[in-house]
């Protein structure tokens, strides 16, 4: 069902929505949280709500649209209602507003939140310079910001580490999750090893990659290097030096992942480029601060940019090396 | 309320000081004063809403049970807790007052109290007031009432919030309770009448995490018929001669020898803080129970 208000006040769209719940029962329990997306109204916003509708089928929320529509216009809020079929398992409220109120998104979602619940502020595109300090990013606990949606991603991803504040998080973090699990998991197999050294090779504007880079150095102290590469997109491959060898993971179609560790047959594993839907669902889990990231962040600065020579690790070698030990 | 407490065996139990860590009693409005200068102007909002509306909420939250719900045995116990409570000092700590500067609201502009019709432009009449109680009893010795009003706020709502104490031991590690906040018990007044508690549930999935989740009662769900308005109720119990819930002089003079000290402590000190309208009120009232290491509920 959508309901659309237009020309009105928030305490208008309160009213309707407490009559929607006495008529129909329209979501009585359990929203577990707001989240509010701040956007420019266009075209895109159709997409973006599909995705905290798919997000809100594992957590139920009321989703606040703050479309900005035209600047040159009178002030004026259009709102619409979406519940039931429409809107998941969320009420998503989509609010559209003009002229001088354009600047103004807070003071409309101030009286809209859920009482109590913790408040999530999702940029899917541009996001404000410091997140925590825009007004409706000081309503909430979590902050999403999506560095990849950025015009420059690398740069702005130093202006993230600079005005990182407790809740922040990013889209571009969010994205290496898999990445992360396979290559720790990668190191809890023997022979246990310390990493000396490592890489990661990809695309040149993917702030994924630079993230990844700077997880590994921050985690493992270890020289990182970040190579490019033209032909594909994400993160193609990362290299973790060991005294053994290396262990390899490598992607080069953005789908399947291949990984190498010496004595050990290749495996497949699967490294899809997750879906934005996908990456909000895993953000809304944990709403308390993301204290890894803020170390991956902070190690942006340690790696060092440069070419990665992709010579195919060396399988013969490694073996042999485990078998002779396993003979002495 | 009434029904609330004295019906349930659920309840009473807990509502004492060795559970509740503090109670926060909300009416808060979204409307400016704009016309009302003539009535408002020099009044204030302690002295027009916490005076009888707060108070009376109050006394209903905390008192014992009545011998039956006759007029007099329910004044009795409201005039007890009423003769029990006061404001404990230093009044510029346990009390806040704020004025409502123009800004947006709700998708409208709105002016600020000083640029309504009918106001003089330095009026110091205060839109927003809180205040702290404490209520002398074995029952609630030691547990703060939170009770606060104001225009022009982020939205209509008035509310009774009792806040209980965590649970003394979690035997949980240290990241899993991080999200989990204190258990609530909310009384919705109005809008939407009801009873909303707030608990602690597992997250799904495999890490063990666990946040504060919400069960609802409304009573427009539960019962489709809808309760009378506030003030109906009111004049329908004056008509029939049994104003039970109409406070009587005594009542009246009690509550206003609880505020007294305050407005005449706020008469002689500064002027009220300003806060922008369609914001949950000014920064020294978030102060006044930060001060505790508590805060606000967002209602």
């Amino acid at each position: 069902m959508i309901i659309d208000l237009p020309k009105t006040t928030t305490s208008l769209v309160n009213s309707k929505l407490v009559h929607l719940r006495q008529q129909g029962g329209v979501n009585a329990v359990g929203r577990v949280l707001t989240l509010v997306i701040v956007t420019d109204d266009d075209e895109r916003t159709e997409e973006i709500i599909d995705a905290a509708n798919d997000a809100s089928r594992e957590h139920p929320c009321r989703v606040i649209v703050v479309a900005r529509g035209m600047k040159r216009a009178s002030a004026r809020l259009d709102a619409q209602i979406r519940v039931g079929g429409d809107a998941g398992a969320s009420e998503v409220i989509v609010l559209r507003m003009y002229g001088p109120l354009a600047d103004h998104g807070d003071s409309c979602v101030i009286p809209l939140l859920l009482p109590d619940a913790p408040v999530v502020a999702w940029w899917p595109f541009e996001a404000p310079p410091v997140p925590a300090e825009d007004p409706i990013g000081k309503l909430a606990q979590r902050r999403i910001t999506d560095a990849a949606a950025e015009r420059n991603p690398i740069k702005m991803l130093d202006a993230r580490t600079k005005s990182y504040k407790q809740g922040d998080t990013d889209l571009a973090w969010t994205r290496l999750t898999l990445w992360r699990a396979v290559l720790a998991a990668a190191l809890d197999l023997p022979p246990l090893e310390r990493v000396t050294a490592a890489s990661v090779v990809g695309d040149g504007d993917s702030p994924s990659a630079d993230l990844l880079a700077a997880w590994l150095a921050a985690r493992l102290k270890v020289p990182v290097r970040r190579g490019k590469s033209s032909d594909s997109q994400g993160i193609v491959r990362v290299e973790l030096e060991r005294r053994s060898g290396s262990v390899v993971l490598h992607r080069p179609d953005g789908k399947i992942g291949t990984l190498t560790q010496p004595g050990q047959p290749d495996r497949r594993v699967a490294l899809q480029r997750r879906p934005v839907a996908d990456c909000l669902s895993e953000e809304l889990r944990r709403l308390d601060a993301d204290e890894i990231y803020e170390q991956a962040l902070g190690g942006l600065g340690k790696i060092t940019r440069g070419r990665v020579s992709t010579k195919p690790p060396t399988p013969e070698k490694a073996p042999t090396r485990t078998r002779a030990q396993a003979n002495a | 309320m009434l029904a609330l407490r004295f019906a349930n065996q659920l309840f009473e139990p807990i509502w004492n000081a060795n559970y509740v860590d503090h109670v926060q009693i909300t009416m808060a409005e979204d409307i400016g004063l704009g016309g009302r200068a003539g009535y408002y102007d020099g009044i204030g909002a302690a002295r027009d809403v916490i005076q009888n509306h707060l108070l009376q909420l109050m006394a209903l939250t905390t008192m014992e049970e009545p011998i039956s719900f006759r007029p007099k045995a329910l004044r009795l116990e409201k005039i007890k807790v009423l003769e029990a409570a006061r404001v404990p000092g230093p009044i510029s700590e346990t009390t806040a007052r704020g004025q409502y500067t123009g800004g947006w609201q709700g998708g409208q502009k709105v002016p600020g109290l000083l640029e309504e019709e009918g106001f003089a432009t330095d009026s110091v009449t205060e839109t927003y007031a809180a205040i702290t109680l404490s209520v002398d009893t074995r029952r609630w010795a030691g547990v703060p009432f939170y009770l606060r009003t104001g225009k022009r706020l982020g939205r209509r709502v008035t509310e009774i919030a009792v806040v209980f104490k965590r649970a003394p031991h979690l035997p949980f590690d240290d990241t899993a309770t991080e999200e989990l906040g204190q258990n609530a018990l909310v009384v919705r007044v109005q809008p939407d009448e009801g009873v909303t508690m707030r608990f602690g549930s597992k997250v799904p999935g495999n890490t063990m995490e666990v946040r504060d989740v919400s069960m609802d009662f409304s009573y427009g769900h539960s019962f489709t018929e809808s309760s009378p308005e506030a003030y109906e109720r009111l004049l329908l119990d004056v008509l029939l001669g049994e104003p039970s819930l109409f406070p009587n002089s005594e009542e009246v003079e009690l509550s206003w020898q609880i505020l007294d000290p305050v407005i005449k402590y706020w008469h002689t000190h500064g002027a009220p803080e300003p806060y922008p309208a369609g914001t949950w009120g000014p920064e020294s009232a978030d102060k006044m129970l930060d001060a505790t290491g508590r805060h606000w509920r967002r209602p």
